[in-house]
Order: structure tokens, then sequence, then C-alpha cells
């Protein structure tokens, strides 16, 4: 049985996720505490079906990993600059609002300065995991308390690092085994920094390229993933938390056309491994120790809570976050995180936590992690009864949002980009041949690598909120795909849709579609035209031709579209075609015989022959 | 310059604007602008229109009554064209000083045009809408040339409005040049 030990774990994960996050969520309760419950009860306190809580949870930071890289994706290095004040300002209050009040209490319950140190400054990091999740879940990020708490997360990941440095340093014994002087380790994070921003500056967008020509999209994931897994690795093995490196590499790609690629190719490990991790902290709490201290414990907890979240509160003004928002936003970044697990671990090496404190407040960290959801419901339930009476805060909208998504930007989409370029608009541009985003780019245009038929695309793409979707795929049954999936999954984004064809024009209106252009209709007609005036005919006698000719076009399209659903009459119109032909003909002939405006002869009886000069 | 601005959906069914256009549209330095055949469309360029207009002394709207005004293209070269900061308003004063001659045929004949007739009002009452467009962009107004009754006269009484129609824009232009030699 041991050879599948593997499956039997992975099988056991997967069935706790699909049994209590689904109920989590029902309740209401965000998908957090739902991984939480699930770790809890099939760990060694619970039903005891895994053991290894540790090594799991090592694995399962990686899903921490693929999310910063993921949140880099999202950020390039402009808006990255703009936040620069958030983070250091922001995050640097944050720490010093957190631990100094936590300093205190652990002073108190006599614990050595310098363990007093390591363990507040590292109770105040929060768990960007349990944080971004849930913002993504409320859909949250974008509006100001999100940014806030975002960059507040990101200077504690950059926090960190110094952190764990400093850890070893504190400890009298000065155990320096972890590699010498400070300097080099210094010196070893500024090289691997450097390594990766001109990896992913210079080499990463040609490689991208030249997988993604492959054209096969297992290669390209797997390279994706290859290239997370490399940088966390080199990360950890300078010293850096391998879930800032991996932001890091995201922001360096942010502004690629793959960005969406790569975000969808990562979304999937990330959410299954985001979960395992839940999972794995939901399994470490430890509830042998709980019951042995139970007023220590949970007097820790209520102290980190409750500072973490009043001093948040007291001071949101100071962050930019309004009073209303005050207590969600102490709330989010209520609870320790996961650095504390590393620097606990740290500590207990360099003997700075003594007795079973590190176990104490490991137990700490993973309780607190699970008060956030609770305290979110909270939240919830009292901003509900207050706003029964007062009135919404307007919905604040991500600016950067383009309203139009353009799939398939080949010569025929290009010229609808350009239009809305020209006209202010901004738009995302989805395409799948990197040859021709290559070609645009130098012109200025923001281009996406991607395949439009998937859902996941198009929602990284926006599809959600944007307005409408211009569909200008080359293939027919690509473009039928991409509008089944719209019209099944954004049923408020208006489709935009090119024929290639009468055939495909009747399968896009029996899809409800209504804003179609038949891609050659247009052009032959004012070739038409140029070819009529070039005859000598008046231009406008001409523009009113085949307007009515256009109308008269559609008006019989629309009349063969209720016997299209029947498949013998299709048939027997297919039969018809031709005759169907001949008497368009003489019906357009008749059609355009008169101009449109006969005249105004009120005072005339008779027409008058010589008035009809045409010539 | 003149800038003759002509305004008929269908100028080769055209019988009375066409006898009349024909017999000026030789003239030396006149620039005829059809607008239904160049903008068919209705996407006046606005830019060459002014230009056009700019570079004359003398301007000339020819067109056939209908609903007792300009056809739709015409007025929407009015709305476009004369626009405000250029032909009127604050520094509009790119016409100011030129002459605008109205050519205008009508359906109905000078009895219809009375106060008992079949349009109510004599035709001079259907005047002042052209005639202070052309007056509030500071354009002097010289008496119109308008052919009634255009379904029903005679080629030939059309051809002699055609001759003084183009004896007219052929002293009005000398006058002109005359003007900005001695002026
Ligand atoms: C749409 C339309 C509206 C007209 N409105 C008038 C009008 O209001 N008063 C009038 O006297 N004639 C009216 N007419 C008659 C035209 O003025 C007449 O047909 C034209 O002057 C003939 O010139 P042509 O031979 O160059 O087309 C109208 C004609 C049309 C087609």
């Amino acid at each position: 049985m041991a050879e599948h030990g593997l499956l039997v774990d992975a099988f056991v994960y997967l069935a706790a996720t699909v049994i209590f996050v689904p109920i989590a969520s029902r309740l209401k309760l965000g998908s957090v505490l739902g991984y939480l419950v699930a770790g809890c009860i099939i760990g060694p306190w619970g039903i005891k079906l895994v053991e290894n809580v540790e090594s799991i949870m090592h694995f399962a930071e990686f899903g921490v990993v693929l999310m910063l890289f993921v949140i880099g994706l999202e950020l390039d290095p402009r808006r990255l600059w703009a936040m620069r004040r958030a983070v250091f300002g922001g995050g640097g209050l944050q720490l010093l609002l957190s631990s100094v009040p936590l300093f205190g209490v652990a002073m108190l319950l006599g614990l050595h300065w310098q363990a007093a140190l390591v363990a507040s400054l590292s109770l105040a990091l929060s768990s960007t995991a349990i944080v971004v999740q849930t913002m993504n879940e409320r859909n949250i990020q974008a509006t100001p308390v999100g940014r806030t708490t975002f960059s507040i997360l990101l200077f504690q990941d950059i926090a960190a690092i110094p952190l764990i440095g400093l850890v070893p340093l504190l400890s009298d014994q000065a155990s320096s085994e972890s590699g010498g002087p400070v300097w080099l380790s210094a010196l070893k994070i500024i090289a691997a920094i450097a390594a990766v921003v001109v990896v992913g500056l210079y080499a990463t967008r040609p490689t991208l390229r030249f997988v993604a020509k492959i054209d096969s999209r297992e290669l390209f994931t797997a390279f994706t993933l290859m290239l997370v897994v490399g940088i966390a690795l080199l990360m950890s093995f300078v010293g850096v938390s391998m879930a800032l490196g991996a932001f890091l590499a995201g922001v360096l790609l942010a502004s690629s056309e793959y960005k969406h690629a790569l975000e969808t190719d990562i979304e999937p490990f990330k959410g299954l491994l985001m979960g395992l991790f839940f999972i794995a902290v939901g399994m470490s709490i430890n509830f042998g120790l709980l019951s042995t201290a139970p007023l220590l414990v949970l007097g820790l907890l209520a102290a980190v809570v409750g500072f973490k979240l009043v001093m948040l509160r007291l001071f949101a003004p100071l962050f930019g976050v309004s009073k209303v928002q005050g207590i969600l936003f102490g709330s989010l970044l209520s609870q320790a995180g996961e650095f504390a697990f590393v620097v606990f671990g740290v500590a207990r090496e360099a003997r700075i936590l003594p007795g079973n404190w590190d176990a104490i407040l490991t137990l700490v960290v993973a309780l607190s992690m699970a008060t956030t959801p609770l305290l979110l419901v909270l939240h919830d339930f009292l901003a509900a009864r207050k706003t029964t009476a007062s009135k919404r805060e307007a919905d604040v909208i991500d600016s950067e949002l383009a309203p139009v998504i353009i799939a398939g930007f080949g010569r025929f989409g290009q010229i609808i980009g350009r239009l809305l370029f020209a006209s202010g608009l901004t738009a995302t541009v989805l395409d799948h041949d990197p040859d021709q985003i290559e070609l645009l780019k130098p012109f200025g245009f923001r281009v996406f690598y991607g395949d439009a038929t998937r859902l996941d695309l198009l929602h990284s793409a926006g599809a959600g909120r944007a307005r409408a979707i211009v569909v200008a795929v080359d293939g027919v049954d690509e473009c039928l795909e991409i509008v089944d999936i719209v019209r099944a999954n954004f049923p408020a984004l208006t489709i935009v849709a090119r024929a290639r064809n009468v055939t495909h024009y009747i399968e896009l209106r029996k899809r409800g579609v209504t804003i179609i252009e038949r891609e050659t209709f247009e052009a032959a007609l004012a070739l038409g035209r140029k070819t009529l005036e070039s005859l000598g005919v008046s231009p406008y006698e001409v523009k009113e031709r085949s307007d009515r000719f256009r109308r008269h076009n559609i008006a019989m399209l629309e009349a063969i579209l209720p016997h299209m659903a029947d498949a013998s009459k299709r048939v027997s119109l297919a039969r018809q075609a031709r005759e169907e032909l001949e008497e368009q003909f003489r019906r357009e002939q008749q059609l355009l015989a008169r101009p449109e405006s006969a005249g105004w002869r009120l005072d005339l009886d008779d027409a008058d022959d010589s008035e009809e000069a045409a010539e | 310059m003149i800038d003759l601005v002509f305004a008929h959906p269908y100028p080769k069914r055209s019988r009375a604007n066409r006898i009349l256009l024909n017999a000026v549209r030789d003239i030396s330095n006149l620039d005829v602008r059809s607008l239904y055949d160049i903008y068919p469309d209705f996407g006046i360029d606005v830019e060459s229109e002014q230009a056009a207009l700019l570079s004359a002394k003398l301007v000339v709207w020819q067109h056939p009554l209908y609903w007792y005004t300009a056809p739709g293209l015409m007025k929407h070269w009015f709305d476009k064209v004369l626009a405000r900061g250029w032909a009127y308003g604050e520094g509009g004063s790119a016409l100011h000083g030129k002459l605008c001659q109205w050519v205008v045929t009508t359906g109905g004949d000078q009895e219809a045009y009375s106060a008992t007739g079949m349009h109510a009002f004599n035709f001079e009452s259907f005047v002042p809408v052209m005639r202070q467009t052309a007056e509030f962009c500071g354009m002097k107004w010289l008496e119109p040339i308008v052919v009634h009754n255009a379904h029903r006269v005679s080629d030939k009484e059309l051809h002699a409005v055609g001759r003084d129609y183009r004896k007219k824009l052929i002293s009005l232009a000398t006058e002109a040049q005359e003007l900005v030699v001695h002026g």
C-alpha cells in the first residue's frame, strides 16, 4: 500500500476540500474557514487521516509563492513604484503599531527581551495567504481598503527577510552555522535579486515567445511552473522569502503580452496549493496543547488579534482608510501569518524561545488565522445592520479596466481596436498568434497571448466587468465557441461579432447575437458603389441604392432564419438556393429602379416627362 | 475666386438646376462643390470646405427649394462648416466681407406663394432664414436669383435666367477683383 500513499493523501485532501469548502461558502464564512476546519478534522488531532503535517505545510507553501507571482503579474513596475509610499509608510506604521503592544505583553509574561522582540515582530506580520484569498473572494482588491491592505502585506513580505536574518544574531550562542558573515549573505541576496531581474526582463519573454509558438498548452504550463519554482528555489537558497522572489518575477512579467496566459495557467495550481496550505494550517492546530493551557493560549490569541485589530481601527485615517472601513481593515490584517511559523522554527533552533513557547505561539498563529473569517462575518453582520439605514458607499471600480475585449487581433480586429484607441478607449486584446503580437507591439497595442475560448482566460481578461466583447477571430467554430461561453457565463457582456459568411451569420443570429457584420459584405457594397459611380450614376443616388440593397438583403436573411432550425426545410432551402438567387436579383432590380424621392410636385397633375432626363 | 456650393441629391435628374449650373460652371476661377456628389454619406470634410470658402470672395449657394429651405445636406453643411470661432462668435470672422449670392428654384409659382395660394405666404417670407444665416456670418447678402414654377418653366426661359446668372457672377467677380486691386 505504501506506493499508494501519495494518492491516498491526495484523495483525502481533495475529499475534505470538496466536503467542507462548499459548506463554509454556503454559510458565507468564506472558503478559508472551510479548509481550516477540514484540516482540523483530518489532522492528527481529528480523525488522524494524515500525520506528516510539517512536510505537507512546506510543500503547500508553494501555493503562497504562486499566489504572489500572480499578484505580481497584476502590478507592473510603474504601478508598483506608485505604491511605494503606501508600502513603506503604511507597512512600517502597521508593523510598529502592532508590535509595540505585543512586545509589552510578551515582557509581562516574563519572556526575555530577545524572545519578546522576535515574538512580537513575527506576530505583527499578517498572513498574505489568508488576506489575499479573502479579499479575492469578497472582490475588494480594487477598493481603497484593498489597496492599502495589499501594500501593507507587501511590506511585511519584505520585512520578513531581515527578521528571519535577525533571529540568529539575537541568540546568545551566536551560532553562525548558517553561512558566513552578514555582508556575504547580503551580497548573495542582491545577486539573486539581480539575477531574477535580468532573467525576468531579458530572457523570459523571448523564451515564452518561443514556447508559445510551439503551440502546446502543456508545454507552456510546464515552462511557467518551472520558471516560478526555479525562482522560488533560488530565493530560498539565499534566504529571501520565496514568495517575494516570485512576486518580483511576476512584476517583471506584468507588462508582457503573456501575462494573462501565465495567470490562467498558474491559477488552478495556485488554488489547489493554497487550499492545501490552509488545510495544513488546520492540521497543525494542536488541540492537546490548547486543552492543557487554555487560558494562556486563548489569552494570547485575544491579545494578538485584539491589538492588531484595534490599533489599525484607531489609526485607520493615517493609512488613508475611512473610519467606516476601519473595522474591516483591522479585521483583515488581524491574524498572524505563515512567516511566524518560519521565524518560530528558526528561533527554536537558535534557542531564543524557552520551553514550549514556540509550540504555544505556533498554535496562537494558527488559531488567529481561523478567527479572521469569523471576525469578517461578524463585521458583515454589524455593517449590514448599520447600512440598512444609511446609504451604500459608492462602488470603487478599478479605473485601469478596459471596457472592451477584442478576441482575435488579425487584420479585422485591428481596425476595430485602432478605432477604439483613437477614440481614447482601451481594449484588452486576446490573440493566440505570437507573431501577430510581436508585430503589433511596436505600435503600442496591449495584446495578450491566449486562447479566447478558455473561460478562465476570459475571466482574467476582465470579461466579468467589461462592457463589450468583439469576437473577430478567424475560425468560425472558435468564434461560435467564444459566443457560447460568453453567453453562458457573462450574460451582461454585449457581443459584437464578425461573420465570415452567411452560414456563420445565421449561426450567430441563432445564438441571439444581434450586432454582426459579414466581413466581406460592406467592403463589396462599397466597391459596388464605386463601380456604379464610375459609370456616371450620381454618388448620392448610388448610396441610396446600396442602402436599400443592404436593408433588403438583411431582411431576407432574417426571413430565412426561422426555417434554419428545421433540418428538412434547410435542405429544401439549399435546393431552392439557386432559384432564390435569381428571384433575389429580380426583386433587387425592381427595388432599385426608382430614386428614393420621386419629387414633390403638388402643383402638377401629370408627370412632366422632360424631367426624367437622366443622363 | 467664386465658391459655388451646390446641393441637389440627384444632379443628373435635375432640369432647372442643371441648366442654371451649366450656364456658369465654366467661368474661370469658379469652384463648384456639388455636396451630394462629394459627400453622399453626409461625411462633410469641414476643413476643405472652409478652405474653399476662405479662398473665395464670392460665395454662391445654389439648390432647389425643399420644404421651404435647403436640402438636408446643405443644411448639414451650414451646421458643420459655419462653425463657431470660425464663421461667427469670438474669433469667427473668416467670412466677413464676402459676398453671398443665393440661387434657388422652387416648385410653386408666384400665385402659390401668396396669402391665398398653396403656400400661404409670399416667397419673401421664406428668405430671411437664408439671408440671416449669411449676414450672421458677416457676409454681404445680394439680391437672390429665384426661379419659380421650376417644373413647368421652359428650357428657353431657364437658359435666359442662366445667362443673367452668368453675367452677374462675372461682374461681381471682377468688381471684387477690382476691390482687391484698388483697396
Ligand atoms: C423633397 C422635396 C421637397 C420640396 N419642397 C418644396 C417646397 O417647399 N416649396 C416649393 O416651392 N417646391 C418644393 N419642391 C419642389 C422643388 O423645389 C423642385 O422640384 C425643384 O426646384 C426642381 O428643380 P430641379 O429640376 O433642379 O430638380 C420640393 C421637392 C422635393 C423633391
